[in-house]
């Protein structure tokens, strides 16, 4: 039998607690979960630093990707009957669900802002390169890497199987919201997931939702709306990651200043120097820039140890509302009384803005970019989702945009109570 | 702080005006790959490489009145015109950003159709590739726009002339 539809001889299982059973029947998939590449997605957290907020934010990329894949195999399975699919397309689909986050770094949205990387770069590295991954996916056929790059990259010909991993209602976001909703433990998040994939059918360009589905899609779309201010934006999460930048920021400064690291960065320097190689990346996972943090606390450069210490005991910024409109005079000279206050504004105040962020809301396709969600209505007629329902209207195309600033409230309080910048800066900051 | 936003508040003053959001994502693409510093990061979509920091920050410039949108409705759809403000030129003059004149290159976009630029971002986007398959490439994600012979060729020049990296 040809390694393409090669079946275990019995089928695996994962226990998933969102999807309750992974399950596991193709040799292809199997070994692809196996190989070193796949394998390091569990000492990458799923959720970044939301950790620091919510405790029980621990999940890895490993989780989420066998979730993703889980969705996706039992989509297929529905369609399965369904003219419009091409069964033919089912590996090349559940390869690209699975291994669509394959290229994440360490923390990877503070990672790629200092060290101008992209993961979807090292996705396309890690499928056509010399890896394990790829040796499996060479093995189903030569032009098969390409085409599941191709589809987790969005530049298939296929537009359908893309839809089902990266579109405004795929396999990615469900699996996403479900997962994050169950491990940060909060109560918004929850979507009648099931219902979905009942009413989703295969057109030419897209996967749509039949009518009579709708109010399950809004449950879908509030769900997303609720996650992205209570979880994904919340401003603790957010003044960890500003300290992880500025850790990460310190240290590159460091290096390229010729400073003389107790512990060389030996998996920092290609990092540092802008040539990172393939193998580079794949070591340095959560674990080894948890090491780095911790030993960087004994470093002599007093900003460096300071800011790790910071991340390590969870000693985070302060922050306030800011509006840049309004205050950004104000800005501008709290940055000045920080520098004569002897406090190193270019570490230890920072405006962070909705916009540093790596999550979206639904957007109706205004501008074109986005597929929309679109309502195969009972007459066959496609229609776009906040058309037809007024919650999702309600809730899309509003404002979506926040700025915090932050700041070391300790290095404030711990000035002379005399200082002048002292005054100014609480003037500013406190009002 | 700020500087990304500072940067596209740049753009806007030596653009003097952006007609169309599809327009500005190409234009802020074709800059980057020009290599011009601005930090937001693309993917592809139906329209060829679009970046949704970049219509995020847009929509925060706008929100804090730094830039103007606005809405015109042409002949069956929608388009937006972008031009910055008063507000948005004292924050650029009070920032001290470091700003490269891009205005020969923003001057040779503006000249152009978006259907133009999404062929050039798009052909930017498969830059790795040899010449050949770019063209490959761009009718087999592209087909529906029906690229024609001349288009490419024009677009080559383009990319020529505007001396990407």
């Amino acid at each position: 039998m040809a390694y393409l539809n090669e079946q275990l001889s019995e089928e695996k299982v994962f226990k998933d607690p969102v999807h309750r059973y992974v399950h596991v029947r193709d040799q292809v998939i199997w070994d692809l979960i196996g190989t070193p590449e796949f394998q390091r997605l569990r000492r990458i957290k799923q959720l970044g630093t939301t950790y620091l907020t919510f405790h029980g934010a621990e999940h890895s990329r490993f989780n989420h990707s066998l979730g993703v894949y889980e969705i996706v195999r039992r989509i297929i399975d529905n369609f399965s009957e369904i003219p419009e699919w091409n069964q033919e397309d089912r590996m090349l689909t559940l390869c690209a669900a699975l291994l669509h986050d394959l290229g994440h770094g360490p923390f990877s949205h503070s990672f790629e802002k200092v060290f101008d990387l992209d993961h979807e770069d090292f996705t396309r590295e890690i499928i056509l390169g010399e890896t394990e991954v790829n040796k499996v996916l060479l093995k189903v056929d030569a032009q098969f890497p390409q085409k599941v790059a191709d589809v987790i990259h969005k530049t298939s010909e296929n537009k359908l199987v893309v839809s089902l991993i990266s579109s405004q209602i795929d396999a990615d976001r469900m699996d996403y919201l479900l997962r994050d909703a169950y491990y940060t433990g909060v109560s918004y998040g929850h979507f009648d997931m099931e219902r979905i994939l009942r009413v989703m059918r295969p057109m030419e360009d897209q996967a749509v939702i039949k009518y009579s589905g709708m109010h399950a899609v809004e449950d879908y779309i509030m769900s997303r709306y609720q996650m992205y201010w209570q979880v994904y934006f919340h401003p603790v999460t957010r003044s960890a990651e500003v300290i992880l930048t500025k850790i990460f920021e310190r240290a590159k400064d460091l290096y390229e200043n010729n400073y003389e690291f107790k512990l060389p960065p030996i998996h920092f320097i290609s990092f540092f120097e802008k040539n990172v190689s393939l193998n580079d990346y794949l070591k340095l996972d959560e674990n080894i820039a948890f090491y780095y943090f911790q030993i960087w606390q004994d470093e002599n450069d007093t900003i460096l140890k300071d800011l790790c210490r910071r991340f390590v005991n969870r000693d985070l910024f302060k922050y306030v509302e800011f509006n840049p409109g309004a205050q950004y005079r104000e800005l501008i000279e709290l940055k000045e009384s920080f520098i004569n206050a002897g406090i190193d504004a270019r570490y230890y105040l920072e405006v962070d803005s909705s916009s540093d962020l790596p999550y979206d809301f639904y957007r109706q396709g205004e501008d074109e970019e986005r597929l929309p969600i679109l309502l195969q209505m009972p007459d066959g007629e496609l229609k776009e989702l906040s058309r037809e329902s007024d919650i999702v209207e309600a809730i899309s195309g509003k404002k979506r945009t926040d700025h915090k600033l932050y700041f070391a409230e300790d290095l404030i309080e711990q000035l002379p109570d005399d200082s002048e910048h002292k005054k100014r800066i609480l003037e500013i900051l406190k009002g | 702080m700020l500087e990304d936003h500072a940067k596209l508040i740049a753009f806007f003053k030596q653009a003097n005006e952006i007609v169309g959001r599809k327009k500005l994502q190409k234009m802020i693409y074709i800059l980057k790959k020009s290599g011009y510093h601005f930090s937001e990061r693309y993917s592809f979509h139906m329209y060829g490489p679009y970046s949704e920091e970049l219509s995020t920050r847009v929509e925060e410039l706008c929100n804090l009145g730094f830039l103007n949108e606005n809405r015109e409705k042409e002949k069956g759809y929608v388009q937006y015109r972008y031009t910055l403000t008063d507000s948005g030129e004292s924050f650029l003059k009070e920032t001290d950003i470091h700003t490269q004149d891009m205005t020969h290159v923003i001057f040779k976009m503006n000249e152009k159709s978006s259907r133009f630029l999404e062929l050039v971002s798009t052909m930017l986007y498969f830059n790795n590739l040899p010449k050949d398959e770019v063209e490959a490439k761009v009718k087999t994600v592209k087909s529906k726009q029906n690229y024609t012979d001349d288009e490419m060729k024009e677009a080559w020049e383009f990319i020529e002339k505007i001396n990407v990296h």
